[in-house]
């Protein structure tokens, strides 16, 4: 196999979306998607065990699907990658075991790689090598975390993370608060693009001169997500309509105040100069140039891949998968477990 | 042709060969652990080959069974079996794992498997073949419905584990064996039957409640 360009098959299974990748080196070539988001929608949240089913139905046709879009075949693949962990453990288990039946099937090496490094290591495929260290900011309906980033290959250091609601959590129960659909993010983003950011003053969560000592990078959404239902019941029990567009755009604004905020003071604080953010949040239109008008008054790089590949997929696998391989780490062996608590201290299995 | 069954807390695969009038397995592994499914069958699956000297690309068949068994251990059988029949391009066949035990029983027999929440995956065999569908209910629930059939004997972890409130004396056989696998799906690999979607009996529905009306977020002082 060429190391330096290793042709890597990248199977996503931790949520709610089945997906497989292809890549060559930092090329991607193929990107499959099967979704289960909208069997979920009416329990507005994802039940595990609904995943769990659709992701038995939909990885062998996502694998075709990858495969006939990467113009190439299973013999062609030098490595599977596949997320071992953090994620729902059932949803987990069913991608684990597939690609074990398929690296034993084909004799390839496989590697059980951390999914939270994938939505770092996912970047590279838009816009190159990472220059080491990095900040990374992850936010998404499961996770909200701040890492240093020195080598994908050899693990992350967490700086923070969330204490309570996973960012996108925060905008599912305010988006089914305000009778927008699940996921929130879209709806939310959507809605808030008419509406005046600053015309409620949100809690941003620990961020006040106590939190900033022991929660300096931590995050809370709870007390947020709290706010926003009682200023909205307040509204309705007042009579008063509820101006939807600007709720929605000031507790965004919010949110997103909190996350630059913290990412930038991580960055400032270790002297870096780069800031990754990865997860189905950095789809948010309101983030991204939050970030990049805060972050260059510092003269620190936004680095933001396209939404699709923010949001969970398969490419991201394969991209840290690449990255393994191109670093001579050892494959991993075939009774590794689906960890659905993997920390982020552990790049790979 | 490989053979898998996850659907008991018996991890269990085995290489098997159909011949026109039989079948031979080869080498055969079970495991018993209910929570390491996807821990253990692929390192089993490699070492079955090993032993055998069979390369992969030699396996001219995948069989396995399709439960009903709990959840995620059942998957973890079919999804490697699914991963299998894709890569080599080679037919699967389901079994009903229930069938399987079921095939190594005479006379009337009930076949119980322990679904986990105080339930059983069950039916009634008579001779080997099956007399009902497979479902899934409490012991308590089982023993009034088998009155008709005279049922003389139990197998299975379920019948084992619920033999009283069942009030059936319960087998040796705990476990599908991977012969009885074979056997059941023989005369399709012999017929070069047409590959079959591994669709697993799951028999119950997902865990999951509609979310309720909205709670009130202003205690009842500020309203
Ligand atoms: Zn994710």
């Amino acid at each position: 196999m060429s190391t330096s360009e290793p042709l890597v098959l990248g199977i996503e299974s931790s949520c709610d979306e089945t997906g497989v990748g292809i890549v060559r080196g930092h090329t991607l070539l193929a990107d499959a998607l099967a979704s289960s988001v909208d069997e979920h929608a009416r329990f507005g949240g994802v039940v595990p065990e609904v995943a769990s089913r659709a992701h038995l139905q939909a990885l062998v046709p996502t694998l075709h699907r990858a495969l006939d879009e990467a113009g190439v075949t299973l013999a062609d693949i030098d490595a599977i990658a596949v997320t071992a962990g953090p994620g729902l453990a059932g949803a987990l288990l069913v991608g684990v075991a597939g690609a074990k039946g398929l690296a034993l099937a084909t004799e390839k090496p496989i590697y059980g790689v951390n999914h939270l490094a994938a939505h770092v290591a996912v970047d590279t495929l838009e816009h190159g090598p990472l220059p080491a260290p990095a900040i990374a900011l992850l936010v998404s309906g499961g996770h909200s975390s701040l890492l240093r980033v020195d080598d994908l290959t050899r693990g992350v250091t967490p700086l923070g993370a969330t204490i309570d609601d996973a960012a996108g959590e925060a905008f599912d129960k305010v988006a089914r608060l305000l009778g927008m659909p699940f996921p929130g993010g879209p709806p939310i983003d959507r809605a808030a693009r008419d509406g005046d950011p600053l015309a409620i003053t949100f809690p941003r969560g620990l961020t006040g001169p106590k939190d900033l000592v022991e929660h300096r990078f931590d995050f809370s959404f709870s007390g947020l997500k709290t706010a926003v239902a009682r200023w909205v019941e307040a509204r309705e029990r007042a009579g008063e309509p509820v101006p939807v567009n600007d709720v929605a755009a000031s507790f965004q604004h919010a949110v997103c105040d909190v996350l630059v905020r913290k990412a930038i003071d991580a960055c400032r604080t270790q002297g870096i100069d780069t800031l990754v953010i990865g997860g189905g949040v950095a789809a948010n239109s309101r983030l991204k140039a939050m970030a990049a008008e805060r972050a260059a008054e510092y003269g620190i790089t936004v680095r933001v891949p396209r939404p699709k590949l923010c949001t969970d997929n398969g490419a991201m696998v394969a991209a840290l998968g690449s990255h393994l391989v191109a670093a001579g780490i050892t494959p991993s062996k075939l009774d590794f477990a689906a960890d659905s608590a993997m920390p982020l201290t552990l790049v790979g299995v | 042709m490989l053979v898998l069954d996850t659907a008991t807390p018996a991890v269990t695969a085995a290489l098997a060969e159909i011949h026109p009038s039989g079948h031979a397995v080869l080498a055969q592994r079970a495991t018993v652990d209910g929570r390491a499914h996807g821990e253990l069958l692929a390192p089993q699956i490699d070492e079955l080959l090993a032993e055998a000297g069979v390369k992969p690309r030699d396996l001219a068949a995948v069989v396995a069974g399709v439960g009903p068994g709990p959840f995620t251990g059942l998957r973890v059988g079919l999804v490697t079996a699914a991963s299998f029949t894709m890569a080599l391009n080679i037919p699967a066949y389901g079994v009903g794992t229930l069938d399987a035990l079921g095939l190594r029983t005479a006379g009337r027999a009930l076949v119980a498997t322990d679904a986990r929440r105080r339930e059983v995956y069950w039916a009634v065999y008579a001779d080997g073949s099956p007399l009902t569908g497979p479902a899934v209910d409490k012991p308590a629930d089982v023993a009034p419905r088998l009155a008709g059939f005279a049922v003389i004997t139990a197998v299975g972890e379920g019948a084992a584990k619920y033999a009283d409130v069942l009030g059936l004396p319960a087998g040796d056989l705990r476990y599908p064996d991977p012969s009885a696998i074979v056997e059941l799906a023989a005369q399709r690999v012999r017929d070069g039957a047409p590959s079959e979607p591994l669709t697993p009996l799951y028999l119950r529905r997902p865990d999951a409640v509609e979310p309720s009306a909205r709670k009130p977020a202003l205690s009842a002082s500020e309203r």
